[in-house]
């Protein structure tokens, strides 16, 4: 026999804000509810048709004063509804800058992970335990949504860009991901596992899995392979900006327009260059488009994160 | 003039509409606006039974966690066409097309809408939109949702989309005819002394409607029409490998689509109000304020559609904005609420079936409501978008609101359309059938969601499936509930009692004519000196009398 | 002869006139809208791909696109007269009116159609094989087609309607009071101020 349950297990360190929420909004719903059922049962057998309750005269104000009292009651409840569920909530959306990054590509109909040091899976997600993970996600073809309702996070997929989450798992165990945006045939088949383990056990994981270079290193591999180092090198005689220690920080084109480099940026300058071209800078850069695919571009886009990390002492 | 006196003078030769010729032409190129609200009623009745039929065997699937005899595509390309079908084919039309093509011209004292032939038109373009619909589901189906988002509807998908969005296409121009000729009406053909705010509120809640057909509406056809100018001509539009956006898709799609669900619902509301005051026998509870906030939901409607997309990818700052102004949407509907319930204070009440359906419909319009204010909230969105949670909260509202409503409005004016009395035990069993069918199906899909099972799922994880039965039991008790009112009304057709022309003893102007009314509506047009829902003298207390209206809004002070 | 005019549920030939100007404003809020909907794209899409946008942009013919301006905004021109010479009771000028209107919307249809033609031998039309390479150029080309198509679309029934009014005010079935002279009249007005905001989105982009 199942236990009927009523709210997922509280997984992450974001679950038991929004539980408060929901919880919150559950009791205001009660209360209305069950003042206007109550009003209206009330009111029905009080004022049936034939029964002996008092009927007199009502005074003019009552209507314009309770019409003007539960507007404003209303609207100033809602008002502060809104600034609550909404604005406390802010800080949730930056994830911490230590956080472990995990590339994603979701396709019809599966998803595709894959850990900084290269170790891929599928339909599948270790993470450690209580060490904030980032997630750097893109499509290869339609709109698709990571949904982890043990985590209480949800972001659309989408082709041709990149969407972030994060999260920070609490809890020891293994929860479900589900695609939650009509993806085509096997959409309501389209789960995976997160298997969120203690960081011995997950070392342990991540060292048995089978060996492949980490992201940061192909994507230099990529780097040269491609011929960027040719331009973007500090030796080389065309003119390239130099793509030291610029991950994150803003970028001035040429249009007057600013950008900031992440890796949507990255993504558009390598298939598009013409689009964004950097002040100072001429539009000399050759496309891209057609000779890179999505998990190349993520991997050149840890390098050249991995290049703005160099100043901070972190690689040697 | 009594509304009594005003009887006498009827000769016998006014015969009423439905005598006006028997053939089948005259009905299909009859420019009368209530022949045409019968049609409509006709076509918007086959059309809930081919969407509900499908729902009927997607809650059979959903019994068993691995599904039971449907492949994945099939189940797809039913819910698909439940909601396409229940939302441009049924609910759209339903209140307007039939009760407002019915009833405003009678309400107002005009003898028929501004522009009569436009309103057949309109009739023949929801019917050739359904055809091409119908015809995309004859010949296989579409899959994308009701929501047909890019790029798999544009790209991806191997389904009928382009019927499909072409049926639906031409629908809207049915809309946009209906929402121009209901404006034109009310601005000019208002009888002598019927001022503005001397209208009925389901007058208004049509004008209001009206105002969101004429300028929604056409945001939808644009956007149909590039979706099948990217899937049919190979055009990208919204197609990233070409640089296009797939969130223009959503943010034009929901640009409609959030103020059509306020097309679906405020001349429900309109209902409401004409049938509690009649039956608690009172003024309805500050008229003034009801007609703003019926005003302003329409309004405010136009600027929350991204309360859709809150996980899609739009920015933070715009989802704060969203989520602000969804609140504040949900104000107006609160006051209605409120209004509705203090008409009942020092009412006389009475349950006849429009009655139990009124009721009905303030309860769970509320919990709907409620409901979407947790859908408002960000981070409770974030958790329940695109789940089973959001299936409720909207069945709550079209459902357990707008069906609700209309089955209230059926009941209430079926004398006056058809001049028959319908068998009130029967009809009080299924609106109470009805209620609680109805919360057996949807209430567990709130729980469903907030768990995580996501919506258009064919198949789930096995844990959800407790409430997936819960629900699909409760939907057997819902359907049997929609197969009474056919039944006994039908009978009531052929067998029921007259019904006189004023059986509920109501005040509106619709009432002081015949039951059914003559062709054209009134002997003379009726010149109006009081406002609307005199059930009793300003600040006093109705009586408990027979039922008779205190005074009509044709009478004078 | 007003008795032909008028229809139910009207009494009196003004007020159904009122009725049918009003309505056809009713009814041309919702084409802006509708024609809204696609500029909106288009400025979208522009901000997508600015550089894109402007490169393509020099590639429609801004003779054919400027001609058609003319040919159109005088035809406009000639409908106004033609609704005027109604109300003055001018038939004749109304009627040479009204056919000029007419004559003026095939010229525009014509001139379109060898645009069309030239566009297609030129590769512009977005699939395969299409002449520009820089990204965000078939989306140019895409609302290009679609807006001027459904203009296109929008401008025939304009000369349908007008050429009917052409008949059956000669041939005396139809009055000059009716309403049917005022709304259509409207209806071209806004066709030809659609094309005066998309004549320059279309054709005179990277041009300066």
């Amino acid at each position: 026999m199942t236990r009927l349950n009523f709210f997922p297990v509280q997984a992450s360190t974001e679950a038991p804000h929004t539980d408060l929420i929901y919880f919150g909004l559950i009791g205001f719903s009660l209360a209305v509810t069950l003042m206007v059922v109550g009003l209206l049962v009330v009111f029905a057998i009080r004022y049936r048709r034939g029964s002996g309750a008092k009927r007199g005269t009502l005074p003019k104000w009552i209507e314009r004063d309770f019409e003007i009292g539960w507007t404003s009651a209303a609207f100033f409840l809602f008002l502060f509804a809104a600034f609550w569920t909404g604005a406390t909530r802010l800080s949730a959306l930056t994830p911490p800058s230590d956080a472990m990054e995990i590339h994603i590509v979701a396709k019809q109909w599966m998803w595709k992970t894959q850990h900084p040091n290269g170790a891929r899976e599928i339909n599948a997600l270790h993470v450690p335990v209580g060490e904030p993970v980032r997630l750097a996600m893109t499509s290869e073809d339609v709109i698709h949504s990571f949904f982890a309702p043990a985590f209480r996070i949800k972001q659309d997929v989408l082709p041709g860009r990149y969407a972030q989450a994060w999260f920070n798992a609490t809890k020891i165990g293994t929860y479900h991901l589900l695609c939650t945006q009509l993806c085509g045939t096997e959409h309501a088949r389209m789960i995976g596992d997160i298997i969120v383990m203690s960081r011995a056990d997950f070392s342990q994981w991540l060292a048995s899995q089978p060996h492949a270079d980490d992201l940061v290193t192909e994507g230099q591999a990529l780097f040269a392979s491609l011929g960027c180092s040719a331009c973007h090198d500090g030796a080389s005689k065309v003119r390239a900006p130099r793509l030291d220690a610029l991950y994150g920080r803003p970028v001035d084109l040429a249009d007057g327009s600013h950008a900031v480099m992440d890796d949507s940026f990255i993504r558009e300058m390598i298939l598009q260059p013409s689009a964004h071209v950097v002040r100072g800078y001429d539009a000399i850069m050759p496309s891209y488009s057609g000779l890179v695919g999505d998990e190349e571009l993520l991997r050149l886009a840890a390098f050249i994160r991995s290049l703005g990390q160099a100043e901070h002492g972190d690689r040697g | 003039m009594t509304a009594a006196a005003l009887h006498d003078e009827y000769p016998p030769q006014a015969a009423s509409y439905l005598r006006d010729g028997h053939s089948l032409w005259s009905w299909l190129a009859s420019t009368d606006h209530k022949r045409i609200a019968i049609l409509y009623a006709i076509s918007i009745t086959m059309f809930f039974f081919v969407g509900a039929v499908a729902i009927a065997i997607v809650r059979v699937e959903l019994v068993n966690p691995n599904g039971q005899f449907l492949s994945d595509d099939t189940y797809n390309k039913l819910f698909t066409l439940h909601g396409i079908v229940m939302v441009w084919f049924f609910l759209i039309p339903s209140i307007p097309n039939t009760f407002g093509n019915f009833l405003l011209p009678l309400m107002i004292g005009a003898p028929d809408v501004a522009f009569p032939r436009l309103n057949l038109f309109s009739w023949y373009l929801n019917i050739a939109g359904g055809l091409f619909t119908l015809y995309a589901v004859v010949a296989g189906g579409v899959d994308t949702g009701w929501t047909f988002y890019t790029p798999f509807s544009t790209m991806f998908s191997n389904s009928h989309v382009l019927a499909a969005a072409a049926g639906v296409f031409v629908a809207g121009f049915g809309s946009i005819a209906t929402g121009v000729n209901f404006i034109v009406t009310i601005h000019m053909l208002r009888t002598r002394g019927m001022a503005w705010f001397r209208l009925p509120l389901f007058v208004w809640s049509l004008y209001a409607t009206s105002l969101v057909l004429v300028l929604a509406t056409p945001v939808l056809a644009v956007t149909l029409l590039l979706v099948i100018a990217e899937r049919w001509f190979g055009f990208p539009i919204f197609d990233p490998t070409h640089g296009g956006d797939p969130l223009l898709f959503q943010h034009l799609f929901w640009f409609y689509s959030h103020p059509a669900v306020y097309i679906m619902i405020l001349p429900a509301m309109g209902v409401v109000t004409e049938v509690i005051t009649c039956f608690a026998r009172r003024r309805v509870f500050g008229y003034t304020f009801m007609v703003y906030a019926m005003v302003a939901i329409a309004g405010i409607g136009f600027f929350v559609w991204g309360h859709h997309m809150f996980v899609s990818g739009q920015s933070p700052y715009a989802s704060l904005i969203f989520s602000f102004l969804s609140f504040v949407v949900a104000v107006p509907s609160a006051i209605k609420v409120f209004n509705w319930t203090a008409t009942l204070y020092r009412g006389q009440i009475t349950f006849e079936a429009p009655m139990l359906y009124a009721l009905g419909f303030i309860g769970l319009f509320t919990i709907g409501g409620l409901t979407g204010l947790f859908l408002a909230s960000i981070p409770i969105d974030v958790q329940v978008h695109d789940t089973y949670f959001v299936v409720a909260h909207f069945h709550y509202i079209m459902v357990g609101g707008s069906v609700s409503a209309f089955f209230a409005a059926l009941h209430f004016w079926w004398p006056k359309i058809t001049g028959k009395l319908y068998d009130e035990a029967w009809a009080r069993f299924a609106a109470i059938l009805m209620f609680f069918g109805f919360n057996f199906t949807f209430f567990p899909q709130f729980l469903l969601g907030y768990l995580g099972n996501p919506r258009r799922y064919h198949v789930y994880p096995p844990e959800f499936q407790v409430y997936h039965v819960m629900s699909s039991t409760g939907a057997s008790v819902l359907a049997a509930a929609y197969l009474l009112p056919p039944i006994y009304l039908i009978w009531s057709l052929l067998y029921g009692k007259s019904s006189g022309d004023n059986p509920w003893g109501a005040t509106g102007l619709e009432w002081t004519t015949r039951s059914p009314p003559p062709k054209h509506n009134f002997l003379a047009p009726p010149t109006i000196e009081t406002g609307p829902y005199e059930y009793h003298e300003k600040g006093e207390a109705p009586e408990a009398g027979p039922r008779v209206p205190h005074r009509a809004q044709s009478e004078p002070r | 002869m007003s008795a032909a005019a008028l229809r139910e549920p009207w009494t009196r030939l003004s007020r159904q006139r009122e009725a049918a100007t009003f309505g056809m404003w009713v009814f041309l809020t919702s084409e802006l809208l509708f024609f809204s909907g696609m500029i909106l794209i288009y400025a979208a899409c522009r901000y997508l791909q600015p550089a894109g946008f402007l490169v393509v942009a020099r590639e429609t013919n801004v003779w054919f696109g400027t001609i058609n301006t003319i040919v159109l905004l005088t035809s406009s021109f000639a409908m106004a007269v033609a609704a005027q010479a109604g109300d003055a009771k001018l038939r004749r000028l109304a009627i040479a009116c009204l056919a000029a209107t007419v004559a003026l919307g095939l010229a525009f249809l014509t001139i379109k159609g060898f645009e069309y033609r030239e566009d297609i031998q030129k590769h512009l039309l977005p699939g395969a094989g299409f002449a520009i390479a820089a990204p965000g150029a078939q989306l140019f080309f895409s609302i290009y087609w679609v807006t001027t198509g459904v203009h296109a679309i929008h401008l025939s029934v304009g000369i349908v309607l007008v050429g009917r009014l052409v008949l059956v005010t000669a041939r005396r079935e139809l009055p000059l009071s009716s309403p049917e002279l005022h709304a259509t009249a409207l209806y071209w007005h806004l066709v030809d101020v659609i094309w005066v905001i998309l004549y320059p989105l279309l054709y005179l982009g990277g041009r300066s």
